[in-house]
């Protein structure tokens, strides 16, 4: 019988994700740093779709999806069950979308994380609603064309600015709070081995881009994933025991047009609705210390 | 050994019994003491089990899929409002086979609000793919939750227990309590089909494509009807044990019997009173309790009733737009039968109404004289209705 | 094949049967020369069909074509050519 193709990867090829997924390599890269002492609960959404469509199973590691919303329930309800029956040295981790954390999640996540349950979540953020096809999330950038934020003569896609899920999870006192980015990989894999050797409620957010969502070229996901960063769009940092600490600074921070241009989902901004993205930016980058 | 116990409390050290590994519930009257009991047990020590202090049922019984996927005992309660939430996992749990076992003190549902029992709570999700058994006292609150474990483990598939909200939940009566090294003997550790663990990787909850829904869909039909069979061993084994045997349903003077009540839960205690009255004049009135409503006791039910008359049915609910689940249920039951009684359908105790024993005198008397007649006008009747409220005359 | 109970499956990453390389319309090919080892082709491959080595090593059973390999790789040493050439 032939070998299994790439077996140390945790995730294994031949799954449905598009070419170029921002999230699948997220899902890649975090395993890798896991390990194999995981059980994993996913919510619905594009990554739980792609790799399992029965009788297929991407899954080299105990993987369970029960509904949308309640990733954060279920995952709790599995480390419960780990601690009840003495079983040690396996981690508990949850993963779900934007989708399945900011909104709809919210309020499971928020519970697991009130509670002090021993889980590791993990939001892939791709900014929308990608599996039932590229509608807004609350973790929709400001100005982003999406299928419910459409750009017509009365608005102008997405009017409200991101929800701000790192500090939501930070300020019910999460022991470990980080945001990465899949172009920034030994960041994010070194915070998913930070937040994974805590025993209790740790968060990893992960900005992972959605080649047809954000209307980009298949071969650009890392390019604009980093461009996210250099131009202080996206802030990488931890917070831990409620102490920030920024793990990266862009050395010269670019103008954020260099990353909106890169995508079609903000083709149609003007100069202006630019300029009030980069004062968003400015302000965000000054609160995080980034010049 | 006898003690005095509400509904809750004999759920509630059922579970203890059963050795839960994991509880995760939400509070909501009448349940709540079944929730406050378990987090006493686990907070003094006499439970070894993690008690989830979930924010809501759907969270509660999300959290108890996890546990029981991940291979440990798990145990919820609720009623009306946090079933209705908690409903879409009801599904979930029932399509990916988890034995998990949940209390059901019945409520009626909003709106308008009502804390007060009926049963329109688990009617409402009577096609979840659970087993659901209905309760006449506390006694079976406790002996039939014990059962539930044994049941749902070895056919792998949820159970839920259902017993009167108020009527049972808070109301004390004496019940017997089988000790722990007795139960032990009934109910071994939980061994589970599937298991999340790390040395045996599985992917459990995957896209049921349409090439195989179908498939997986009529799995489960054939788990409920092998439940049957199920349940009536385990009654067996129980009764073995500690000396109460359990079937699907409950005959009470109906063998030969013109008119037969049908119905459930604790309404069957006012019921076989009335019953006992009857026969002492002489009169061949007789009671047919229904113990298993999923899955529906068809075989059984056509043995007990295809001789009567006439049957009316009570029952603390309404499929609107329709009749009475049970009633609708026990028609179908008997449609390709060639002997077949009468049927009236009672809505009665909605809210929390009491329904009093002249209203089931009522009932009686109704079928009654459809039985004389042998026709019936009036298929659904509402009982203890308040016409003058409503303008009608229904 | 008969169904599981539950819809569980037993046997980890089955999905690896499915040759996602029929996908492609451009593959990557590798310039042997121009390749160090770095391996960050293979680190940013969401599949992953790229082994890390000297030169770094495409499984095309499943490579998608998406070209992220070709666009990251520091020394240019990947090229997207048309399915069929290369």
């Amino acid at each position: 019988m032939k070998e299994a193709p790439f077996p140390e990867s945790l995730v294994a090829p031949g799954h449905g994700a598009c070419a170029g997924c921002g999230c699948i390599l997220a899902m890649r890269q975090a395993l890798e740093s896991l390990g194999k002492n995981v059980i994993v609960t996913m919510a619905t959404g594009c990554m739980e779709v792609v790799t399992t469509p029965y009788p297929w199973t991407a899954w080299r590691v105990p993987w369970i999806h029960v509904a949308f919303e309640n990733a954060a329930a279920v995952a709790s309800g599995v480390s419960a069950a780990l601690k009840s029956l003495g079983k040690k040295g396996v981690k508990s981790v949850a993963i779900a979308g934007d989708g399945g954390t900011a909104d709809i999640g919210l309020q499971a996540l928020s519970g697991m994380v009130e509670r002090g349950d021993d889980v590791l979540y993990i939001c892939y953020d791709n900014e929308g609603y990608m599996n039932t096809g590229i509608q807004r999330s609350g973790l929709t950038p400001f100005g982003a064309w999406t299928t419910t934020t459409p750009v017509g003569k009365v608005k102008r896609g997405e009017d409200r600015p991101k929800k701000n899920l790192p500090a939501i999870v930070a300020a019910h006192g999460a022991p470990y709070v980080a945001t990465a980015s899949v172009a920034y990989p030994a960041d994010y894999m070194n915070k998913i081995k930070k937040a994974a050797a805590i025993g209790g409620p740790t968060y990893v957010h992960v900005l992972a881009p959605c080649t047809p969502g954000w209307r980009i070229e298949s071969n650009k996901t890392i390019e604009v994933s980093r461009l996210a960063v250099l131009t202080g769009f996206w802030v990488l940092y931890e917070i831990e025991n409620g102490k920030l600490n920024v793990t990266f600074k862009p050395p010269k921070r670019r103008p954020v047009a260099d990353y909106l241009k890169m995508q079609g989902r903000f083709k149609h901004l003007t100069d202006a609705e630019i300029a009030e993205i980069q004062r968003m930016v400015d302000g965000q980058c000054k609160r995080f210390g980034i010049e | 050994m006898k003690q005095t116990l509400t509904g809750d409390e004999a759920a509630a050290i059922a579970a203890k019994l059963a050795r839960v590994k994991v509880i995760s519930a939400y509070p909501i009257t009448p349940q709540t003491i079944v929730v406050e009991r378990l987090s006493e047990f686990v907070a003094n020590g006499e439970l070894d089990a993690e008690f989830i202090k979930v924010e809501s049922e759907h969270s509660a019984l999300s959290a108890c899929v996890g546990a029981a996927a991940a291979g440990a005992r798990a145990f919820t309660a609720t009623s009306s409002q946090g079933l209705m939430l908690m409903s879409e996992i009801l599904f979930v749990a029932s399509g990916m086979r988890l034995p998990i076992v949940m209390a059901n003190a019945n409520r009626a549902l909003s709106a308008p609000l009502s804390i007060w029992c009926d049963w329109g709570d688990s009617m409402a999700v009577r096609d979840c793919g659970w087993v659901q058994l209905y309760c006449e006292n506390n006694q079976e609150v406790l002996d039939l939750t014990l059962q539930a474990f044994l049941v749902a483990e070895s056919l792998s598939l949820p159970v839920m227990v259902c017993f009167d909200g108020f009527i049972l939940s808070h109301t004390t009566e004496p019940v017997d309590v089988p000790k722990q090294r007795e139960v032990d003997k009934f109910l071994p550790p939980y061994k589970p089909r599937y298991v999340l663990d790390p040395k045996k990787p599985v992917t459990m909850g995957p896209m049921g494509v349409p090439e195989y829904y179908e498939e997986f869909k009529c799995m489960q039909q054939e788990a409920m009807r092998a439940a049957k069979e199920k349940l009536v061993k385990v009654g067996n084994e129980f009764g073995k044990r500690f000396g109460r045997r359990y079937k699907l349903i409950e005959r009470y003077h109906s063998d030969d019997a013109d008119v037969i009540l049908l119905t459930m839960g604790s309404l069957s205690s006012s019921a076989k009173e009335l019953i006992d009255r009857y026969r002492a004049r002489g009169e061949k009135v007789g009671l047919v309790k229904v113990r298993s409503f999923r899955p529906f006791p068809v075989r059984e039910l056509i043995d007990a009733l295809e001789h009567a008359k006439a049957v009316a049915i009570l029952e603390k609910d309404i499929s609107l737009g329709s009749a009475g689940a049970l009633f609708i249920d026990t028609a179908a039951a008997f449609i390709n039968v060639e002997k077949a009684p009468l049927m009236l359908d009672f809505i009665c105790g909605l809210g929390g109404r009491d329904v009093e024993t002249l209203q089931i005198k009522e009932a009686i008397r109704a079928a009654a004289r459809a039985a004389e007649s042998g026709e019936v006008r009036k298929a659904v009747r509402w009982l203890g209705l308040r016409e003058k409220l409503v303008g009608l005359r229904v | 094949m008969k169904l599981t109970a539950g819809a569980v499956i037993t046997e980890p990453g089955n999905a690896a049967q499915n040759k996602t390389g029929s996908w492609r319309t451009f593959r990557p090919a590798v310039d042997t020369k121009k390749c160090t080892g770095c391996g960050l082709c293979s680190v940013y491959c969401p599949e992953p069909a790229i082994s890390k080595g000297k030169p770094a090593k495409i499984d095309y059973d499943y490579c998608k074509g998406c070209g992220i390999c070709a666009n990251e790789c520091p020394f240019h040493a990947i090229a997207m050519v048309p399915e069929g050439e290369g």
